[in-house]
């Protein structure tokens, strides 16, 4: 009897415990879920909903259009432009920046004194604005007055007009987001350097791996495949995101070659305040986004499992 | 293989490694070097230096003094200080308690909001820009400090973040926490935040820096150079310069790059640690 009672006391504290830490635990993260419905969830929800209407910003009236915007979209010559520029882009960017942030990884790592040094010089644009240094890069790049061309006319090759010449303006704008990006990569891949065991290199070594080459081809790539696969996602999402360099140097010249695909978003929806086709954009948009997190998703869960 | 070659053959490799380092070096400050000389640089030469690096005289006061009463490049920073500040605040408002409860208090509908953190770990702000600036626009609030900083108020990655951290804080200080009489709240304020320091100071890097560089948003916002941030207003600079004082503009850049660029010298670790918590921005 007196058992029973101590246990439903016992067991009603823990109740009334439970209880206090539920309701504390809605009080403490409802800040947090009101933000979630207000900045996020409803306006996901909106831009689905607007993409299926005719609204302009300011326009008294608007009718739902179906999925007009979007087949219009799919014709749009500008957004498909855009939508190729941007595939170009990050076609340049993501091995650029990948294969040369590895690269100076493993070069650094097997530096002693020089390697904090270099470090910091190869992290450091990655901490600056990039509006700052896009300024910068187009003055360096400038085809009368750049110290460049005065280099590359003085070595007999020409002028180079790269933000002028249709062929070669995503080329330039591919080169700062590489150099913005391989510090960031490079410290990602010394991160994942550093969590290879030693005794790997001693075992290859032993199995006649003693060339550089062998050395990387048979221990650093293969352990290295996780990092790898990261870094390769968030430099895709980063480099298709390009917006920056496009807004201060080209907006979108020479002949939209340079249109990418935030930047026409940005005019149709912030300059033309197409508010319709902007949100169909923005959902193509964020299917991408999506489905390079999906892929990411999808690979890590293969890889742990081998 | 001789010890001999070998010997050779790590000195040439060393040599390799060296060139490689230093060429790369080299690209990555070119626009820094190439941006401080020309600040210094007098006008005349800026149209006739071509690649020769060294100013014949310094212009440095000229330049730096222009840029600063040309544009209000203070007021720039100072929006910048306020915007930032006032996004970390509110996040960090947010982000904690919400962390807290993700990580270690239970109730039912825990799972799910946990769901929508990791949903909103994949969504860029460039997703949820339309509505939010119709919304603004219909509130007549454009143009504000405010307008700038809302999107931002929620920081899906930094309840993210502080909920992992709080996951591996010991459950039984917590339970003698509140065996002593604290309340929940006082447990947030007085044991948990404290222990989360390195936390807040690696969020707190992540947030400023993005939020100092962010150009889209600012961009759409906001059409003063009233509460312009510094990429927007270097922009604003940049426009009304073009052409005409490439020392004033190079020393306008050097000076918004150089807070961010300071604070990342003197206190690197955390710097590099706060900006490689995420891969994605």
């Amino acid at each position: 009897m007196t058992v029973a009672l101590k246990i439903g006391r016992v067991s009603a504290s823990r109740n009334a415990q439970l209880r206090a830490e539920a309701a504390a635990g809605y009080a403490f993260v409802t800040p947090a879920l009101i933000l979630i419905m207000v900045l996020l969830i409803a306006p996901i929800v909106v831009v689905l909903l607007l993409s299926l209407t005719d609204y302009q910003l300011g326009a008294l009236e608007w009718s739902w259009v179906g999925l007009a915007n979007y087949s219009d979209m799919l014709g749009d010559r500008i957004f498909l432009r855009s939508l190729g520029n941007t595939f170009i882009y990050v076609a340049i960017v993501v091995p650029g920046s990948v294969v040369l942030g590895l690269l100076v990884a493993i070069l650094v790592q097997e530096r002693t004194k020089s390697k904090a040094i270099y470090q910091t010089i190869f992290f450091l644009p990655v901490t600056t604005t990039l509006i700052a240094m896009s300024v910068v890069w187009h003055f360096l790049l400038n085809p009368s007055l750049g110290p460049i061309t005065s280099l590359t006319r003085a070595l007999g090759l020409g002028e180079f007009d790269v933000f002028g010449d249709p062929d070669l303006v995503l080329v330039g704008l591919a080169v700062i987001g590489i150099w913005q990006l391989v510090g960031f990569n490079m410290i990602l891949f010394l991160a994942g350097l550093t969590a290879i065991p030693r005794d790997l290199y001693d075992a290859a070594d032993i199995d006649g791996a003693d060339g550089a080459w062998d050395r990387f081809a048979r221990v650093t790539w293969p352990m290295l495949g996780p990092t790898t696969l990261f870094v390769v996602v968030t430099t895709t999402i980063t480099a298709f995101r390009v917006f920056d360099t496009v807004a201060v140097i080209t907006r979108g010249n020479p002949q939209g070659r340079s249109d990418v695909l935030l930047y026409t978003l940005y005019k149709v929806g912030f300059q033309d305040f197409n508010m319709g086709p902007a949100s169909a954009m923005t959902i193509a948009f964020l299917v991408f986004v999506l489905v390079i997190a999906l892929a990411q998703a999808f690979l890590i869960d293969r890889r742990t499992h081998y | 293989m001789s010890r001999a070659t070998l010997r050779t053959d790590r000195l040439i490799g060393s040599a390799v490694s060296h060139a490689f380092l230093l060429l790369g070096a080299a690209f990555i400050l070119l626009p820094f070097v190439w941006m401080l000389l020309t600040s210094i640089r007098p006008a005349s030469e800026v149209f006739t230096a071509g690649f020769n690096p060294i100013p014949s005289r310094l212009a440095a006061g000229i330049n730096y003094s222009e840029a600063l009463t040309k544009s209000p490049l203070l007021q720039y920073m100072l929006n910048g200080v306020f915007v930032c500040a006032g996004i970390l605040i509110i996040q960090l408002l947010v982000a904690i308690p919400g962390g807290y409860a993700l990580a270690k208090l239970s109730f039912r509908a825990q799972p799910v909001i946990f769901g929508l953190v990791l949903f909103g770990l994949t969504v860029p702000v460039q997703v949820t820009a339309l509505p939010i600036y119709i919304a603004l626009a219909k509130l007549n609030l454009l143009n504000t400090y405010f307008a700038i900083m809302l999107p931002f108020f929620l920081s899906v990655f930094g309840i993210f973040l502080f909920r992992q951290f709080f996951k591996s804080f010991p459950q039984e200080i917590i339970h003698a926490a509140r065996l002593d009489g604290f309340t929940e709240l006082e447990i947030i304020i007085r044991i948990i935040t404290p222990s989360a320091v390195p936390a807040i100071a690696a969020f707190a890097v992540f947030s400023i820096t993005s939020h100092w560089n962010d150009l889209y948003w600012p961009l759409i916002v906001t059409t003063s150079a009233d509460h312009a941030t510094p990429p927007l207003g270097m922009m604003i600079f940049r426009d009304q310069e073009t052409g005409s004082n490439y020392g004033a503009l190079m020393a306008g850049a050097a000076i918004i790059t150089a807070p961010l660029i300071l604070v990342f010298l003197f206190a690197q670790r955390q710097f590099v640690r706060g900006i490689t918590m995420t891969g994605v921005k």
